[in-house]
């Protein structure tokens, strides 16, 4: 493996200022799934690796029926998928948690990194952005939080500026009568990155829909909101003709690209299938 | 920068000089002298390299030795008994056939070994939800199931047995 220098900083303020005075190569640290293989086959250069596994306060995991679920940057996809309640709070969540590499990856992985590597593929994103998560980070001028979605601005990119580092993340507590999917596609059912990934999530009354939040991954440089699948969808009633039309109208919502794994009308067709899937789905669970 | 790290590996304390961008498989294999854990593809995708760190299994490829400090690893050749007897798992592997060339099996009784910890009587999709991170390039995976079945099945048995005595 090529070389590079390791530190293993014991607050956020501290590896702060190592990332700002090591510069564009230097790199926080978490579970290291990514950075590692980026390292391995020359993807990316990094100097430095600034581990924050020695900071305190970024481990847990805290459930409040008010707030909702809070998870710090070190907690791994593994500790999630395995924690009772999950499964039922978040089903879209712990879906997506599952089909994320194998159990030896989730061991590692923390679900803030996959956050902060900002794949356009990344599984946890799309159900987190159609819950309303909100990612916390540190800057040296105190404590940020804005919504998920707002966060990436391309691939690999996210608002993040050298010395920031993501704290945690707060999913809210869901709403009554709120349900919810994700639905990851790829050629195989394990090991194998999302082809296109559709989550949904909203509320029903009846088989009336509101607040509908439809994210879609792999089709577009960051993970989008489906915003006008969600207009159709919200203070409809779900029959087949509301579903099938959220189903075209979210293949306008996205602008995949063709590469090794798919071809861009594939993918933008798939998003037609997946998100009329992902609804039935989430209206099934709760029927 | 080089750096002294302890590991307790299979419960022996070893120091190790390590650089640290060397990964924990790297040093098993060379540090420690350890071959069993086997290197396929160093970047997480086969398993082969799979070993327990506190008990969860892990790809040693994609974790630094640095930060294995002072944690307790569990290789293949802590497997057996003090006593030299096969693991049950091991056992079933000859039994069966289970392995071909033999490359992926450290990895995959590792992670069978902390299935059957987690879940003493898993169903045949329980068993390939554990494995899908484990890739034989030599076979199908029919024996190695039958294997990992029909050890589960004998543990279970041996800790009945523990029970009512
Ligand atoms: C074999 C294999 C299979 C995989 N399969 C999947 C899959 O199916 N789906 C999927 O989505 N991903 C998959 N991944 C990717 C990977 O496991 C995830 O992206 C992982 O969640 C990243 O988390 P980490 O803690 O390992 O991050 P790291 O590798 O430590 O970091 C990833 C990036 O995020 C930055 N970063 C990490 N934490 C922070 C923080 N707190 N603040 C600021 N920046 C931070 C790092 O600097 C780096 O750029 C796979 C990886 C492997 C090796
Ligand atoms: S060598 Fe580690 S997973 Fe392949
Ligand atoms: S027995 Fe050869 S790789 Fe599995």
């Amino acid at each position: 493996m090529r070389r590079f220098a390791y530190h293993e900083p014991s607050t956020l303020e501290e590896a702060s200022k190592l990332l700002v005075e090591l510069g564009d190569d230097a790199y926080v640290f978490a579970g290291g799934t990514d950075l590692l293989v980026e390292i391995r086959e020359r993807l990316r250069k990094v100097s430095h690796l600034v581990n924050i596994k020695s900071i305190p306060g970024i481990r847990d995991i805290s459930w409040d029926p008010a707030t909702g679920l809070t998870l710090g940057a070190l907690v791994t996809a593994r500790q999630l998928e395995t924690l009772t309640g999950v499964q039922q709070t978040y089903p879209n969540f712990a879906e997506a948690l599952r089909s994320l590499g194998s159990i030896q990856v989730r061991n590692r992985a923390t679900v803030v990194g996959n956050i902060c590597r900002a794949s356009p593929s990344a599984d946890t994103i799309p159900p987190l952005i159609a819950d309303g998560a909100i990612i916390h980070y540190y800057t040296p001028q105190g404590m940020r939080r804005m919504p998920l979605s707002e966060f990436f601005t391309g691939p690999g990119r996210t608002v993040l500026k050298r010395g920031e580092i993501a704290t945690g993340i707060i999913l809210p507590a869901p709403e009554a009568n709120s349900v919810r999917a994700y639905i990851k596609h790829g050629r195989r059912k394990a090991m194998e990155l999302a082809t296109v990934g559709v989550a949904v999530s909203f509320v029903r009354e009846g088989n009336r829909c509101s607040q509908a939040r439809i994210a879609l991954g792999a089709v577009g440089p960051t993970v989008v909101r489906a915003t006008g699948a969600e207009a159709i969808l919200n203070g409809s009633l779900l029959d087949d003709d509301v579903i099938d039309r959220a189903g075209v109208q979210a293949m306008n919502d996205c602008t995949p690209i063709s590469n090794v794994r798919a071809s861009a009308d594939y993918r933008r067709e798939m998003v037609n299938v997946l998100t009329r899937r992902a609804v039935r789905t989430a209206l099934e669970a709760t029927a | 920068m080089k750096q002294i790290v302890e590991l307790i590996i299979n419960g022996d304390s070893h120091d190790v000089i390590v650089e640290e961008h060397r990964s924990l498989l790297d040093t098993l294999r060379e540090e420690a002298g350890l071959t069993g854990t086997k290197k396929g593809c160093d970047v997480g995708d086969c398993g082969a390299c799979t070993v327990l760190v506190d008990g969860q299994p892990v790809n040693a490829c994609l974790m630094l030795a640095v930060e294995a400090s002072g944690k307790r690893v569990e290789t293949v050749e802590g497997l057996q008994s003090a006593s030299g007897a096969l693991h049950p798992l091991q056992d079933a592997f000859m039994r069966h056939g289970a392995s071909q060339c033999g490359f992926c099996t450290p990895g995959i009784l590792m992670m069978a070994r902390q299935l059957l910890e987690e879940n003493p009587d898993p169903t045949d999709e329980e068993i390939r939800f554990g494995l899908s991170g484990n890739i034989c390039r030599c076979t199908g995976y029919t024996k190695i199931f039958d294997a990992i079945r029909s050890a589960a099945q004998e543990m279970r048995t041996t800790r009945e047995t523990e029970v009512t005595l």
